[in-house]
């Protein structure tokens, strides 16, 4: 059980988080323009990292707030946190 | 009655206070401080259990929590019972009652006893390769394991224990109260820092305490008078929590480790009352430190199993520690120097030491000369190669080991004795350690894993013997060493201490010493409690395994309730030793949490009965209550389900309110359905984007049914929305979706579409909503309200309007989900039941009756309208609902458009939404039974049905299904085939009532 810096409310159990998968996956502008294949790309299709992953997370139990989390997943190690909209950090 | 095997010396036993206890039924006799094991040695009662499979005698073995055979049921009451309990961890009180389990009828005489004769019959994997065939007969096989195998029993009774969850935060966590950790704990509470020592005894001092031979010094006081001294100073910390009989669990990353501390486990029946019994420690530390020692390991030789044969290490606590002699002729057999430490314990207690054989050639140090002096006999570089004695140890065979330590070589002596003490060195408990994600390192001279300090996850260390360190002066000098480093301390008072010990200076290590007989004709035990021998690793080898995990498995070593803390490094040893693999490289299997048991109670804590959830009521709750509803669970929701009158079945209740809500007036409370207040000036283009339907254009003032869904265009959610202002609507959910709606709109506006100037508050629990339905529901409306224009041109159906009742607000919605002329009324949620009363009591002359959930599921049948959630499953598109009709096909995009024309989604063999009706009118289907054309095999499953009614308004059978090309398919006959029957029905349209919605406005 990890603890989150939330960038809204600081450090937090991670008890009070939902994570919502891998980040920076844009719901593309015009999905009438994208082919079925296009459009399973961008619904199904998820990387399984083991590593650093870029993932999404919510507090959902504090300020509801959604945002950015850079994530190791072979340890838990959280090397940045940011808010939605801001770059990813450069690795 | 034996001899006395208790000597009268020793600081830890209160001698004054006797404790009676029962094993086994039989009346016994303790002190206090004793553990149920130290109890029954002093009554010279070895003979405990029976082993798993062979159900082998068994005795006690150690004197922790590394114990394999002595486990016992504890108590009888069958809410109270508790089974597998160690009995060398559990301290004597008075009225103790314990019982041996894994044996029927009895300890002495064990039925299964005959397995150990079948042996040759029962190989490793034994239970996988016999009982797979033939497969009809597990049934049988099962009985008798059932009967024969298995520990304890579970209580029968719901437990009537109190149990606690407790948060703690610390600066220092140290577990382990052994010498090393007592130092750990004293320079970081002496530092100021907020400490807390996490200590699995009842008394602090781990082996050191009652070290008192004068081998062993430190600043010329003898170790075990130092460390006393040590801890009086260390109890007046004020910053330093010490939890004494607390388990650490499990240790998480970040520091997070769950301890289960014992409270009441050591007090009499009497003594427990109203108090806590065991307490969950959820602990959050800034930095911890391991100190969790390490345990003997025992030898693996022929027999090295019967009653009597104890680690050398435990046989020196009892003496030393409890005052209790485990037999009057004791041997002891090791590898390396703590066996001599017991020898001059026994020595000095006046217990006679037959023979001490040591695998070693040579051993030269401050002891073995000790023990040399004493004139104890010492047979260096020999073996045990076979034991005696049935219920009890009666006899060793000695033989002396070739130079390879692979043979035994010259003639056998045989040496009486009652007891047998085993040492094949020591192993570090690093599971805590791993379990956090550190990695270890194998150190080759005496064969242990130890944690790599390069592989160490941060904020935490291991110190004493669980890092490695076995002898007095490393203990203390790397452990204020590292800990000066890993705290940041300054210069400190045990940097300098004189320390005197005897240092070992020669080791051989043998994983599976050799018998004169050949292994095949050996029992040589390496897992006690699940009798797996070395025999058993070797077959699993040369059958292929070699994956330790899949040896592991295959043989069941380490799998019992101990979890192979003494026989994982022997099993480890042999495999590398006859696959030629250095150990190193083998590693070991993983450690998982619990380190020790924990109890469900522990596990649960508070969160049992009316605590385990939260339950959620309406407003209007109390009323419910008066008028006798009975309720339904929805999510945390209790709802009225339906209101029984005069005896009515839940059958007949439902036909009667089914009925006066379409003849006269029925009347819901609906304040469940999810409410969220939308706000912000892009508030219609989100619903436009949220809902499939168009919304731009809906006049401020006006209500809309809505379908959500997800991405991949499946129906999600449903509801009526309504534009209360130019920016600002109300949406309503499903009861069960509302919270997930919510985070699903929260996710798009705050993820893909910040642009948008838009805000979303749930209002659920502020605002309570009674429905008010059916033909005289105007003139209910019109009596509170007289002041409301109800007319159709005033106020049609899917309108709104502000009003009041008295001073109070509220929203008036004149919308149906029966296909009724119906009304919602919200209100804020302190008023809701007066204002629900008001209607209860104004309707009186028109017969209003209250209905619950299960008449609003057959009304909304009848015409037609689905619930999401009981009709849907997450596999259905507005189409397949044949609700194409709520597309908006001229809008851009709204959530799940794209998904709407996938190649998946257009198929016309989809499942699809049909009402059914029965041919005999008056038979109800099963909710979930299956749609089929023929019966004839293989059957081909068609579909299944949602939702089944009898409808009291059409007096007939209806239900909706979903059925593989269902629109096509109106008219069809199909089949439902049911146990015992099958029922025909016909396809047809999914709206039975009022298909011209005429009533809506009747
Ligand atoms: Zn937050």
């Amino acid at each position: 059980m990890f603890i989150i810096n939330c960038p809204y409310c600081g450090e937090r159990d991670q008890t009070e988080f939902s994570c919502g998968g891998e980040a920076h996956i844009e719901r593309p502008k015009q999905p009438t323009e994208l082919s079925d294949d296009q459009w399973a790309e961008y619904l199904f299709m998820r990387k399984n990292i083991k590593g650093i992953q870029f993932e999404r997370w919510n507090h959902i139990h504090g300020c509801r707030k959604w945002f950015n989390v850079v994530r190791d997943t072979s340890n838990d190690k959280i090397h940045a946190v940011y808010k939605m909209g801001e770059r990813p950090p450069v690795k | 009655m034996s001899n006395n095997l208790r000597i009268n010396k020793n600081n830890f036993i209160d001698q004054t206070v006797r404790i009676s206890f029962k094993f086994n039924g039989r009346r016994l006799f303790g002190y206090k401080g004793d553990t149920l094991a130290s109890a029954l040695l002093a009554n010279n009662i070895h003979l405990v259990g029976r082993s798993f499979k062979y159900h082998r005698p068994r005795g006690i073995m150690t004197c922790g929590s590394e114990e394999p055979n002595a486990i016992v049921q504890v108590g009888k009451d069958p809410a109270l019972t508790d089974p597998n309990v160690r009995a060398t961890e559990i301290e004597l009180y008075e009225g103790l009652e314990a019982f041996s389990q894994n044996c029927w009828p009895s300890v002495n005489f064990d039925i299964g006893g005959i397995n150990n004769f079948l042996s040759p019959l029962l190989p490793a994997g034994f239970y996988y390769k016999t009982f797979m065939w033939p497969a009809s007969f597990w049934e049988k096989y099962e009985f008798f394991i059932r009967h024969s195998a298995g520990l304890g029993k579970s209580p029968t009774k719901p437990d009537q224990d109190l149990y606690d969850h407790q948060y703690v935060h610390c600066d220092v966590l140290v577990i382990g109260g052994g010498i090393s950790g007592i130092l750990s704990a004293k320079l970081s509470a002496e530092k100021g820092l907020n400490t807390m020592l996490i200590n699995d005894k009842s008394h602090l001092g781990g082996s050191t305490i009652y070290q008192n031979d004068d081998i062993f010094k430190i600043n010329n006081e003898t170790s075990n008078l130092w460390l006393k001294n040590q801890i009086e100073e260390l109890k007046k910390i004020p910053n330093l929590t010490i939890k004494n009989r607390t388990s650490v669990a499990a240790f998480h990353g970040y520091n997070y480790l769950l301890a289960r501390e014992n409270l009441t486990d050591h007090l009499s029946a009497h003594e427990r009352k109203e108090k806590i019994r065991q307490r969950l420690l959820k602990i959050r530390a800034k930095k911890v430190v391991i100190a969790t020692g390490a345990i003997e390991r025992p030898l693996i030789f022929n027999n090295n199993d019967r009653p009597g044969i104890i680690l050398s290490s435990s046989i020196k606590k009892y003496i030393d520690y409890y005052g209790v002699k485990t037999g009057e002729s004791i041997s002891l057999f090791t590898n390396n120097d703590s066996a001599y430490e017991t020898a001059i314990s026994l020595n000095k207690s006046g217990v006679k030491v037959k023979v001490i054989i040591d695998i070693r050639e040579n051993s030269n140090s401050i002891l073995s000369e000790k023990i040399e002096k004493a004139g104890i006999k010492i047979l260096k570089g020999y073996t045990i190669t076979n034991t005696d004695g049935y219920k009890r140890i009666n006899s060793i065979d000695v033989m002396k080991l070739s130079k390879d330590g692979e043979n035994v070589i010259g003639s056998k002596i045989t040496y009486k004795c009652d007891c047998l003490g085993i040492s094949g060195g020591w192993t570090p408990m690093v599971h805590l350690f791993t379990q956090s994600g550190g990695k270890l390192k194998f150190r080759n001279n005496d064969n242990v894993f130890i944690p790599d300090e390069n592989k160490t996850p941060s904020e935490q260390i291991s110190v004493g013997s669980s890092n490695g360190d076995f002898e007095l002066d490393d203990v203390i000098n790397n452990t204020v060493k590292n800990i000066k480093v890993f705290l940041g301390l300054d210069k400190n008072n045990y940097e300098n201490l004189d320390i005197k010990c005897s240092k070992e200076k020669q080791k051989r290590n043998i994983w599976l010493l050799p018998s004169n007989k050949p292994i095949s004709r050996t029992k040589p035990f390496l897992d006690f409690q699940n009798d797996s021998t070395a025999k058993d690793v070797k077959l699993a080898l040369r059958e292929g395994f070699k994956s330790i995990e899949h040896v592991k498995r295959y043989t069941t070593t380490g799998m019992g309730t101990d979890q192979g803390k003494l026989s994982n490094m022997h099993a480890l040893g042999i495999i590398a030793d006859t696959t030629g693999t250095n150990m190193g490289e083998l590693g070991t299997t993983t450690f998982r949490p619990p380190y020790t048991p924990l109890t469900f109670g522990a596990i649960v804590g508070r969160n049992v009965g009316e605590f385990f959830d939260h339950t959620r009521r309406t407003a209007i709750h109390d009323w419910h209550l008066e008028n006798k509803a009975e309720f339904e669970n929805v999510g945390q929701w209790k709802r009225p389900w339906y209101f029984p009158k005069n005896g009515e079945t839940m059958y007949q209740a439902v036909q009667r309110e089914s009925k006066a809500a379409r003849e006269s007036a029925g009347i819901l409370d609906a304040s469940t359905l999810g409410k969220i207040d939308i706000q912000g000036e892009d508030a219609s283009e989100f619903l436009n984007r949220v809902y499939t339907n168009a919304w731009s254009k809906l006049a401020i003032g006006k209500c809309r049914y809505g379908l959500m869904l997800n991405e991949d265009g499946m129906v999600y959610d449903d509801g009526v929305t309504t534009r209360l202002g130019e920016n600002h609507y109300i949406m309503t959910t499903t009861t069960g979706g509302a919270a997930n709606v919510l985070s699903k709109l929260e996710d798009y506006l705050q993820t893909e579409w910040p642009e948008l100037n838009v805000y979303l508050t749930t209002v659920t629990d502020q605002y309570s909503t009674m429905s008010i339905c059916g033909p005289n529901s105007k003139k209910i409306i019109a009596k509170i309200i007289p002041s409301l224009d109800l007319s159709d041109e005033s106020f049609p159906h899917m309108s709104f309007k502000n009003s009041k009742i008295d001073n109070v607000n509220c929203r008036i919605m004149r919308i149906s989900f029966t296909g009724e002329h119906s009304y919602e009324i919200n209100v804020q949620s302190n008023y809701a039941k007066d204002v629900w009363e008001r209607c209860i009591e104004a309707g009186k002359e028109f017969n209003i009756t209250p209905y619950g959930t299960e008449t609003m599921h057959l009304l909304r049948a009848e015409k037609g309208f689905i619930i999401t959630g009981q009709d849907t499953d997450g596999t259905l598109t507005p189409s397949d609902l044949q609700m194409d009709w709520i597309i908006g096909k001229k809008k851009y995009d709204f959530i799940g458009k794209r998904s709407l024309y996938r190649s998946d989604t257009i198929r016309e063999d989809r499942k699809q939404l049909v009402g059914l009706l029965t041919d005999d009118p008056k038979e109800v289907l099963e909710e979930g039974a299956q749609l089929v054309e023929s019966l004839e095999k293989p059957i081909d499953m068609l579909g299944h049905v949602t939702s089944s009614y009898f409808s009291p308004n059409l007096n007939k059978s209806i239900a909706l299904a979903v059925v593989r090309s269902g629109k096509k398919l109106k008219g069809k006959k199909l089949i439902v085939p049911m146990k015992n029957k099958n029922i025909n029905v016909t396809i047809t349209d999914t709206v039975f009532y009022d298909k011209e919605n005429k009533r809506l406005n009747a």
